[in-house]
């Protein structure tokens, strides 16, 4: 059975791309049949960040209004042969996209993919409510800051209204994702702490992406962190998000980068 | 008093997470409120203007949520010179019929949001 994952947040630069990318490519290392769609019409980047902006030839547009097929418009990662793009269109105007090109377009995935993951443009008007239509799950990704959280709490509303699955009564599996923690800082009372976050906005959590130079690392490469860095602390925790989406019990750790005496006393300050 | 103030400064989450609370406890009142009583308003509206004139504006619903049990307050003015849309039916005195319905927080679905699984 198919899964239709959106990756959300309401709120801009929060890592909603990043996340996919790398959900989409730990998914993909298990081996699983994996396709990132790119909703983000006009703004696209989900190419960029996967490495593929030079590959792209036709996109999700493309294929809604008929001109191309959607086999010519799915870009096949080079490095896992699980994990494919369809890319968003960075010259039309994003009315192009309509209900029924979306729903043809996703009955159409759902022939090929065990998962489709909806990278969802920011706010929680159009764009992003036909990103979350087709969704089975929902991953709210957070950063530990109060308009981060603000925003997250008005798209669970959305999730809870504006899906085909809360048309039909029934409900989105909804995660959050914690992005850019920091342990440190959050001990010393300076941010918000995982136990605020998950008590503020009542949804299970699926994994914390602690803050990591790696991640901008891996944008800059093109290569998502979970195949750039593989042992990092961002990718070791994408892993295990991952793994939990497929229904896997994973506790729940905050990876961190292995330092050294020196690191653990001084790091903070000389980094 | 500024030493106290060297270590308080520090600490602005907790100063967050009760301003994060606070406003979207009202925010979730405000925002999910807003669809279901103007649809009941106007289903309401329109059941009672079957069978008598209602000025729209004289039309109050109302809800409060609270932890355990929310209420649903209907309160509709009549006019003293009530005219029955209908001929017959109305049997309606004059002054205000007031309604009041309760019922758990549970099933008003679109509103609340629990812990999932």
């Amino acid at each position: 059975m198919t899964k239709v994952l959106v990756v959300t947040s309401g709120k801009g630069g929060v890592g909603k791309t990043t996340s996919t990318a790398a959900l989409g490519a730990a998914l993909a290392q298990t081996g699983q049949n994996v396709v990132v769609v790119d909703f983000d019409v006009g703004l696209r980047n989900l190419d960029l960040v996967l490495g593929a902006e030079r590959r792209v030839v036709y996109d999700l547009i493309n294929v809604v209004q008929g001109e191309a097929k959607l086999a010519q418009a799915l870009i096949r990662d080079k490095r896992i042969e699980t994990l494919s793009l369809l890319p968003a269109s960075q010259t039309r105007d994003k009315d192009a996209l309509t209900e029924e090109g979306v729903d043809r377009v996703i009955s159409e995935l759902r022939e090929k993919f065990d998962w489709i993951i909806c990278d969802s443009p920011a706010g929680i008007e159009r764009g992003p409510t036909l990103a979350m239509r087709h969704a089975d799950v929902a991953v709210v990704v957070t950063n530990p800051e109060v308009s981060s959280v603000r925003d997250s709490d008005r798209i669970i509303g959305v999730l809870d209204s504006k899906t085909l699955k809360a048309e039909k009564g029934e409900h989105v599996e909804k995660h959050l994702l914690l992005t850019r923690y920091d342990v440190t800082r959050a001990e010393r009372g300076e941010m918000l702490k995982v136990e605020d976050v998950l008590e503020i906005l009542s949804i299970p959590l699926i994994g914390i992406i602690p803050e990591s130079d790696e991640v901008l690392r891996a944008s800059n490469l093109g290569t998502p962190v979970t195949i750039s860095n593989p042992t990092s602390a961002p990718a070791r925790a994408y892993a295990d998000a991952a793994r939990r989406l497929r229904g896997e019990t994973v506790e729940i750790t905050i990876p961190s980068d292995k330092k050294g005496l020196f690191n653990k006393l001084f790091g903070r300050r000389a980094a | 008093m500024s030493f106290f103030k060297l270590f308080s400064r520090r600490t602005s989450a907790p100063v967050a997470r009760e301003r994060l609370q606070i406003l979207l406890a009202h925010e979730r009142v405000s925002t999910g409120q807003s669809d279901l009583v103007a649809v009941l308003r106007e289903e309401i509206l329109a059941v009672i203007a079957k069978h008598i004139h209602v000025d729209s504006d004289k039309v109050k619903v109302t809800m409060d949520r609270g932890d355990a049990v929310s209420t649903l307050e209907v309160d509709i003015e009549i006019p003293s010179n009530v005219a029955p849309a209908t001929a017959a039916k109305a049997n309606v005195a004059n002054t205000s019929a007031k309604v009041g319905a309760s019922a758990k927080a549970a099933s008003a679905a679109p509103l609340t949001r629990s812990a999932s699984a």
